[in-house]
Formats: structure tokens, sequence, C-alpha cells
């Protein structure tokens, strides 16, 4: 009983230090955000500027708020979609290529074949973990680095969903009028997903239950990860493949499923936003990747890998986002809410040291390694 | 043929410069993600002296102003990620990317600054970086790239600078027992790597057009000079013929539409995908005797052993 207490003590000084660790980080970033602001217009800086970010949705209360919540979701998804990957020891930096299938699989399914959306999210999650199988498999087999991989499916795939969207402008999914996917509403209102009255409270359309399908799945990811067999083994993976393997767990399957898993993670959160006609899909875009992949690397950093932390982390990063698109573009550009989360990821990228300070500053007990901490740097050789 | 040749030529020194960048950088333990940023932050260092600089001075000062410029701002960048990963000891390839996002940020910002409006977009002279041979339109960049690369391979293989700089990424352990500073070596490798991605980053926006729009970044161009500097091995002259060989593909990407290419109904997507498809096939089949450096990605720790 004793041990069981002491077990979760140290599990609670951990959550507290990462919790402070990830308060330290946004802090720093958003001190940044407001020296910026002050450089470029010192005169607007705090009340216009600096004060919308925090406020973020709720400077213009309902339409905001929904606005958030509508892009939340999605960024819960992706950040699901990495923090599962870290479990296992793998950075999933092909989110944004997952997502992007994801985006085509539930279009076609909705524009073409004109399916109900629970069938449309389930096809964006399956192309999705077809694209993250992929790196999973060469990294398994091959032992190629899936950052790699990932870097590189993620540029095949944004052409090939391109190109099969747009296909010289003739493509069925493609209305020339507004160079964009045609809109849900006009083509498959069957497809889209159930608002159940919250577009009416937020005055947003696009605001559904989407966010509440992707607390959902943040929900089950915490389950499988922290409750099941399947987790332990995956976690176990991550953090020492060779005594994983000793221990009977067969690394190459639990690499190759949790890539897959991941995919389908980001997949189903591209269906999440464009199955609520959060967005049309632009295939003439062919320089840039979807931000909402690379933002859920953000969130699940931020989160220190948990599930149910990734939640939190999306809703704020959504808030500051969706602040600095109140900003009054005369006095700031919009993209100081994107320089805010840039440095919020680059502080964590060495979180561990704050980590490590705050827990010496706060407990001097001893220092324990936890099964469900983040998998240490991995130091065998890759090949690439 | 010779607007094929022209646009090969190009693009094909930027990879190049860049993925030389990633060499040096890769070469003394770092991996750089952070490549396509750098380029972005050299770029618009570079544009912005351009612009800003009077028309009415020579060619000369010119280039040699924003190409220094380009270097020093991409030097700078690549700081950031040397600072992260060999001091903080902080994971090389979150650092890398979120140096990305916060390059795409800070160019778009400075610009929209530096325009004092909404627009991303900064309008410049580029004749001072352009000469012709024949009836070939070139850019400086070609000359000066070639000269980098004769550079890189002397100093990576002729010097003793350059064998430690191997040793440090190879194992640093070994290096630091005869005496290397391997902390020292790798901020060098890193900011090599920014001083040629920043040049690089110039030479990618400056030649074909004269203005260019920041929220654009470069497009991709600095992961598929990471691409490249797999492709070739990790070796100066095997990066040349590896550059090459992607800008082909995008020089067929950007001239498809307009020559007898279009009849084969290929669009420039296609094109473009193909180098990364090529890359994925050579990944698979050298993967078991790769020449990666071999300590690169892991902090270096004195302690350990």
């Amino acid at each position: 009983m004793s041990r069981n207490k002491n077990n979760l003590g140290m599990a609670l000084r951990q959550k507290s230090s990462s919790v402070l660790a990830a308060l330290l980080c946004i802090l720093i970033g958003l001190l940044v955000g407001l020296v910026a602001l002050f450089i470029i217009n010192a005169e607007h800086a705090w009340d216009q500027g600096f004060l919308r970010i925090i406020q973020g949705g709720f400077y213009d209360f309902p339409y905001g708020v929904g606005k958030t919540l509508t892009n939340s979701a999605p960024l819960i998804m992706t950040g699901l979609s990495v923090a599962f990957a870290f479990k296992t020891g793998l950075f999933n930096i092909g989110a944004a290529g997952q997502y992007t299938l994801g985006a085509f699989g539930g279009l076609y399914c909705a524009l073409i074949l004109n399916l109900p959306w629970y069938v449309c999210l389930l096809a964006s999650a399956l192309f999705g973990a077809v694209w993250g199988a992929i790196p999973g498999i060469f990294k398994a087999y091959l032992n190629i680095n899936e950052v790699i991989t990932s870097i590189m499916f993620n540029w095949i795939g944004l052409y090939m969903v391109n190109e099969i969207i747009y296909a010289r402008g003739t493509g069925a999914m493609y209305d020339a009028n507004n160079t964009r996917t045609w809109k849900l509403a006009e083509r498959s209102p069957g497809s889209l997903i159930p608002s159940c009255g919250m577009s009416d409270i937020f005055h947003t359309p696009s605001t559904t239950i989407a966010i509440f399908l992707a607390i959902a799945a943040a929900i089950l990811v915490w389950v499988i990860l922290e409750k099941t067999t399947f987790g332990y083994e995956l976690k176990a993976v991550g953090l020492n493949k060779n005594a994983a393997r000793y221990a009977g767990i067969n690394e190459k399957k639990n690499i190759i499923l949790s890539m897959t898993i991941a995919g389908a993670l980001a997949g189903f959160g591209a269906g999440l936003l464009y199955l609520s006609a959060g967005a049309e899909w632009n295939p003439l875009n062919t320089t840039s990747l979807p931000a909402m992949g690379f933002n859920g690397i953000a969130t699940a950093l931020l989160a220190a890998s948990n599930p149910i932390g990734t939640i939190f982390s999306s809703l704020f990063i959504s808030h500051i986002t969706v602040g600095g698109s109140f900003l009054p573009t005369r006095y700031f550009p919009t993209e100081i809410a994107d320089l805010i989360s840039g440095i919020i990821i680059y502080l964590c990228a060495f979180a561990m040291l704050f980590r490590g300070v705050i827990e010496k500053k706060l407990h001097a007990g001893a220092n324990t390694p936890d099964a469900n901490a983040e998998p240490a740097a991995q130091t065998k050789k890759e090949g690439k | 043929m010779l607007l094929l040749i022209k646009y090969t030529l190009l693009y094909g020194i930027v990879l190049m410069l860049v993925a030389l960048g990633g060499m040096f950088s890769e070469h003394s333990g770092i991996i750089n993600i952070a490549l396509e940023g750098i380029m972005v932050i050299g770029g618009l260092g570079g544009v912005l002296a351009v612009a800003m600089l009077p028309n009415t001075l020579p060619a000369f000062v010119i280039v040699t102003v924003s190409v220094l410029v380009a270097a020093l701002s991409g030097m700078v960048f690549s700081l950031l990620l040397a600072f992260a990963s060999i001091h903080l000891k902080a994971d090389q390839t979150i650092g890398g990317t979120a140096l990305n996002m916060l390059a795409t940020a800070i160019a778009i910002i400075l610009a929209k600054n530096f325009n004092g409006s909404t627009s991303a977009k900064i309008d410049y002279t580029n004749n001072a970086f352009l000469f012709k041979i024949g009836g070939l339109e070139l850019s400086i960049f070609v000359p000066l790239g070639i000269v980098l690369l004769i550079i890189s391979y002397i100093v990576m293989y002729k010097t003793r600078f350059g064998l430690r700089l191997r040793a440090c990424g190879e194992h640093p352990q070994a290096a630091d027992s005869v005496g290397i500073n391997v902390y020292k070596m790798r901020y060098s490798g890193v900011l090599i790597s920014g001083l040629l991605g920043g040049i690089g980053g110039l030479a990618y926006i400056i030649p074909s057009v004269q203005t260019w729009n920041f929220e654009v970044g470069v497009a991709g161009t600095g992961f598929l000079a990471l691409a490249v500097m797999i492709f070739g091995q990790w070796k100066p002259v095997h990066i040349f013929g590896a550059a090459m060989f992607f800008a082909v593909f995008k020089s067929l990407a950007n001239i498809a539409d307009a020559t007898i290419l279009s009849q084969l109904g290929w669009s420039s997507n296609i094109y473009n995908m193909m180098p990364f498809i090529a890359s994925m096939v050579i990944l698979a089949f050298t993967s078991k005797n790769s020449m990666a450096p071999k300590a690169e990605g892991i902090p270096y720790d004195k302690g350990s052993r």
C-alpha cells in the first residue's frame, strides 16, 4: 500500500514538473511575441496586439470561440498522432502528409461517392494509416530513419493528392470557380459531420461535434497506452528496442503498428476539419504542406506526449492562432501567433532541461525513471 | 533545350550549395533538418540587402554585399540550432523542425514590416546577378557555387580541420581523447551549413524572378537538399552529381507544359514527385551500407562511454 502511494507521488511529481515546464515554455513564447509586437508598433502593442492574442476567440465571442473549437479538433488529432509515435520512440514528422492523404480520402468519399459522414471519417483514417505505415515499414525492415522517409512521403503525398484532385482543372472534385474542392454543403450535405446545434450556439457553420470526437479519440489513445498490454509493448519498444525484443516483444510489428495508428489519427483529424466544412482543399497550392501537421508537433511536445494533455495544448495553440487572426492587420502581421508557437516548440526541444531544473527546485527527492516518461534520445546507429 | 540547361544549372547549384551545407553539419554530428529555415532566412537577408542598396552601385558591390548578408543571416539563424543541440543537448530533429516554423513566421513578419503593408512580397532588381554566355543566361551563383564546391572538397578532405570535423561525426569520444574540442568542431560544422544554406536561399530566390512572396518560403527546397545529401552519400562530388540529377526533374516540371513533353500528358506534379521517389528507392537499396556519419543525431556528452 505504501509503495503504491509512493509510486503515485512520484508520478504526480513528474506530472507537475511537466506541466510547469510547459507553462514556462508558453510564458517565454508569449514574452517573445510581446517583444516582437512592441518592436513593430509600440503604440498599439498592448491593447490591440498582445491582449487580442491572449483573448483569442473570446475577443469575438461566440464566433471566435466556435472557430477555436473547429480548429482544435484536427489539431488535437495531429497532436495525438505525433504523441503516439513519440511513445514508441518515433518522431512522426509525417503527420502533415498523413493529414493530406486523410483529407483526400474523406473528400473523395464525400464528393464522389456521397457516403455518410461516419464512413467518410473512417476513409480519412484509413488513407492516413496507409501513409503512416510506409515509413513504419521502411524503419522496421530497412532501418531507415523515419524522419527522412516521412519528409519524402509528405511531399510525394502532397503532389499526388493535388494531381488527382486537380487533374489539369478537370477533376470531378474540383470547383474551378473557387479554385478549391466543391463545398460539401452543396454537393453532399449528408457527408457533413452533424453539428447538433453547435453551429447555432457559436454562429459558425463549421462548428460540429468534431471536437467531441477528437476528445473521445484522445481518451481512447490514453486508454490504449496506459491500460492495455499493446500500449505497454509500444512503450517498451520506445524505451529500449533491444530490451523489448529480449522480453519477447516483436519490435518490428510494434514499430509498424505505431506508425500506422499515428497515421490513422492524423488522417482522422483531416477528416474532422474537411467534413465539418472548416475548409476546402486547394490543389493549386503545391508549395506548402498543411500547417496542421507541424502544429501537431508543437501540441504533442507541449503536452509532453500525454494524450489528455494534448487536448489542452491544442486548445491553447488554436486559441492564440485565432487570437492572431483578430490582430488589426493595419498594425501587425497575423503571423505573430505562428512566431509564438514556433518559439514554444523550439523551447520544448530542450524542455527536458527545464523539467530537470524544476524537479530539482521543487523536490530534492530521488529521481526514478518512469515507463511513461518520454523515451530517451536514441543512441542506436541508424542507417539513412 | 537551352532552357532546360539553364533551369537545371540554376536549380542544381542551389540544391548543391544547401546539400553541401547539410554535409558539413552532419559530418560534425548534427542532423540539420533546419536547412529549409536557414534558406528562408538567408534568402530574406540577401533580398532585403538587394532591395535596400541603391541600383546605381556597381554590380560587383551589390552582389558581394547581398551574398555576404545572406551568408551571415544564415549563420546567425543556424546558431540557434547549434546552441540548442550542442549546449542544451536538445533533440536535433525537433529543434530543426521548430526552426523551420520560426523561419517562415519571422520572414513573413519582417517582409510585411519592411513593406509597411499586409503584403509579404518584396520587389527587387536582379540584373546585377545575371550574365550571358552565348544564348545561355546564367546567374553569378553558378560560378560561385562551383568555386564553393571545390573549396568544400579541399576543406573536407585535404585539411586538418576537415579530418577533425569528420572525426567528431564518427566517434566524438575518440576525437576528444586526442585533444579535439568536439563542441567547437560541431559549432563550426553547423555554422558552415548556415553559411552555405543562406547563400543557397538567396541563389534560389534571386535569379528567376524580380519579386518574391515570403509566404511561400522556399517551397521545400531545403528538404529536397537533404535528400540530395543522402543521395550523394555525404560526399561533395557525389552531392554535385545528385543535385544535377534532381534538378533535371525540377526543370522538366517547369518547362513541361511549354515543350514537346506536354504530349506525354504528365503534369508538373508528377515531375516534382520524381526526385523524392528516386531518393526513397536509393535509400532502400543503400540502407545496408550507408555512409552516414556514425554519431550524427547524438548529443555529445563528455561523461558518457
